[in-house]
């Protein structure tokens, strides 16, 4: 499992970059992951975050990753998949790889997953978020992967590499990587069928019959993630520290919620961050 | 791992373990899958923490697979508690500490 870092902060964007700067320059262990382009890449334009002004949102972000990088922090590439707590401290599964940490800082900001019907319903019964957790149980069987990361052809190939059929629905071109054995649809997935495992999906146009379908969307549900995570809405509930109702486990940036603005998540970024490392620093002295 | 959890050798081993044993905690895992890695340590701990009340068992499902799939294990982890030989209740994924204290209290009371 390796050695135990200080701070995994999930996301890197204004907030995961702010906290790590901040955990770095207390001299914290720190893991960084990302696994997409943040929503302040898209902006045309911001004028409001103070000392900054008249850019685009890719030019701050440039900016900010220019900063974290010269500061010694490495945006390493990974989505998460489970986190869990132990009490004194967390196991965080990044793409089936284990790395333990003293504290947590989600800073994934907010993603639009919106469930499809039969899918919680199914999940753990043939829906799954992660090939490479459960890849093996479908060896020799049919599973469909839904492309909805910038990833999603890789796991498609680990899943064809190990035996499993691979149909890969997705709304792009056909990905040049993706393996020739892959059975490719362009198109979307509306439903999920089955009683009580997986039997089918239903593109709208057609009923494709399946024993798995992988779900890999760019990032999980913060409840999904974590379980026990107290939400207000669709937003992860903090305390002014930044802390949620699982000691240890922050969260920063537009995922805590309103408003979605840049300074915003830059300042949660840093007070979750120093308060992190004020309690390992408390800890350990 | 801790010393009272029951490796699971064979379908009989099994059978008779459910058999004789009122409450029983089953951890289906397997050698590739990261998260029964990371629920080991909690399955140690809830070994430890109800050791006078309940057996704790773990199976391989790559060398079990008969018991794999008379349960329908379509993901691991996959936790089950068994009473009085039937299957009482059942955890899927990674669950911290508290979640298989409750599905056990809830059923030993």
């Amino acid at each position: 499992m390796g050695e135990i870092v200080d701070i995994i902060i999930i996301g890197a964007g204004p907030a995961g970059l702010s906290a790590a700067v901040n955990a770095l320059v207390r001299g914290k262990r720190v893991r960084i992951f990302s696994n997409r382009d943040n929503n302040l890449s898209k902006a045309e334009r911001v004028d409001n975050h103070l000392g900054f002004y008249h850019m685009t949102g890719k030019e701050l972000m440039d900016k900010f990753k220019e900063h974290a990088e010269a500061m010694g922090v490495k945006i390493e590439d990974g989505k998460a998949v489970n986190i869990l707590p132990l009490g004194d401290s967390f196991m965080v599964n990044v793409n089936g790889q284990i790395i333990e940490s003293k504290k947590v800082i989600l800073a994934m900001g907010i993603s639009k997953v919106k469930e499809l019907p039969g899918e919680g319903r199914l999940l753990g019964n043939g829906v799954s978020y992660c090939s490479t957790c459960d890849g093996m149980l479908y060896r020799g069987k049919d599973a469909v992967v839904w492309d909805q990361s910038h990833d999603a052809w890789e796991e498609a190939n680990f899943l064809q590499s190990i035996g499993v059929n691979v149909t890969f629905i997705s709304n792009k071109p056909r990905h040049e990587n993706l393996s020739d054995n892959v059975k490719y649809i362009k198109g979307r997935i509306e439903e999920i069928i089955g009683e009580n495992t997986v039997e089918a999906v239903n593109t709208g146009e057609e009923i494709i019959k399946t024993d798995a379908v992988f779900m890999l969307r760019d990032a999980v549900a913060p409840d999904t993630l974590i379980e026990g995570l107290e939400l207000d809405g669709s937003f992860i509930s903090v305390n002014k520290y930044m802390e949620t109702n699982i000691p240890g486990l922050y969260a920063a940036g537009d995922i805590t919620g309103k408003p979605l603005q840049l300074s915003k998540a830059v300042s949660e970024g840093l007070i979750a961050a120093q308060h992190a490392a004020l309690q390992i620093d408390k800890k350990e002295s | 791992m801790a010393e009272n959890i029951k490796i699971i050798n064979s379908t009989q081993e099994f059978d008779d373990m459910i058999k004789e044993n009122r409450y029983v905690l089953v951890d289906f895992w397997a050698a590739w899958c990261a998260p029964c890695r990371m629920v080991a340590p909690v399955i140690d701990k809830v070994a430890d923490q109800y050791k006078e009340k309940i057996i704790v068992a773990k199976v391989n499902i790559d060398e079990q697979q008969e018991l794999a799939i008379r349960y329908g294990i379509q993901t691991i982890p996959t936790i089950i508690f068994f009473k009085e030989g039937r299957l009482a209740s059942k955890e899927i994924g990674v669950k911290p500490l508290s979640s298989f204290a409750r599905m056990i209290d809830s059923n030993i009371a």
